[in-house]
């Protein structure tokens, strides 16, 4: 199972958004949460200390961290819905391994 | 829908730039009893390192927030903008986005309205929608169509 954190500025309402999103377009497309993928909510502030544990960080703000290693990707797409389908297509892909 | 009143609506808000937008209408909430004397502040200083900015399309929005400690009832004012004004990117600082329409969040518990926020999403997607939105000249027009749209 992939784990996936999703993460915004203060972790309270993009990431809510994002995620929302983000299930919704996983189970159209036949995964289920909690065996396929976990998804994880955090602040922007706690991904480092978190990436050990996943797979994927998906961002809704700015994110610069070289250290990290894991992909990080841009969620802005899941609030405003212009390219989600590519952000979604990233996620399968992972989920796929 | 209670989380739109009807003293939180304002169409064709006059502001000269991002901080006086949030100002204003933080002042609105805090007048109304929905946030504490910090919270102002607080989403000033988070709009600098978390910028709100949303290129949502040709219609473009911001969505200034602060941590739920700040919030003592749960609130969402709306303001359309009388001329755009510029919000730093939400995924690029170093971009900024001309905004019309303003979504300014209160909320107390984190993780919660899920349906409220997705269907805020939806709003800014209807691109359409918006375009009327920002059209109409008068506050208490506009808190009619957004209870409307949100119920």
């Amino acid at each position: 199972m992939k784990k996936i954190i999703v993460a915004c500025g203060a972790g309270v309402v993009t990431s809510t958004t994002a995620m929302n999103k983000l299930n919704e377009e996983l189970q159209a497309r036949g995964y289920e949460e909690g065996q396929d993928y976990k998804l994880i909510q955090t602040s922007v502030q706690s991904v480092a200390s978190m990436a050990d544990e996943a797979d994927m960080a998906i961002t809704t703000t700015q994110y610069d961290n070289d250290e990290i290693k894991i992909p990080v990707i841009n969620g802005l797409p899941l609030l405003t819905g212009i390219g989600a389908d590519s952000v979604i297509d990233k996620v399968e892909e992972l989920i796929k391994g | 829908m209670n989380y739109i009143d009807s003293q939180l609506v304002f169409s064709q808000l006059d502001a000269k730039d991002s901080t006086d937008v949030i100002s204003q209408l933080a002042d609105a909430l805090y007048k109304h009893g929905n946030v504490n004397a910090d919270y102002k502040q607080a989403v000033l200083d988070r709009e600098k390192v978390y910028p709100t900015g949303l290129p949502s399309g040709e219609i473009c929005v911001a969505v200034p927030h602060t941590d739920v400690k700040y919030v003592k009832k749960s609130a969402i004012v709306f303001a359309s903008l009388k001329k755009a004004v510029d919000f730093a990117n939400m995924a690029d600082k170093s971009q900024t986005v001309s905004v019309r329409f303003v979504a300014m969040l209160a909320m107390k518990e984190p993780h919660s309205q899920v349906t409220l926020l997705q269907n805020l999403m939806q709003l800014f997607q209807n691109q359409e929608y918006l375009e009327k939105l920002i059209k109409i000249d008068d506050s208490e027009k506009l808190y009619g169509e957004l209870k409307d749209y949100f119920k």
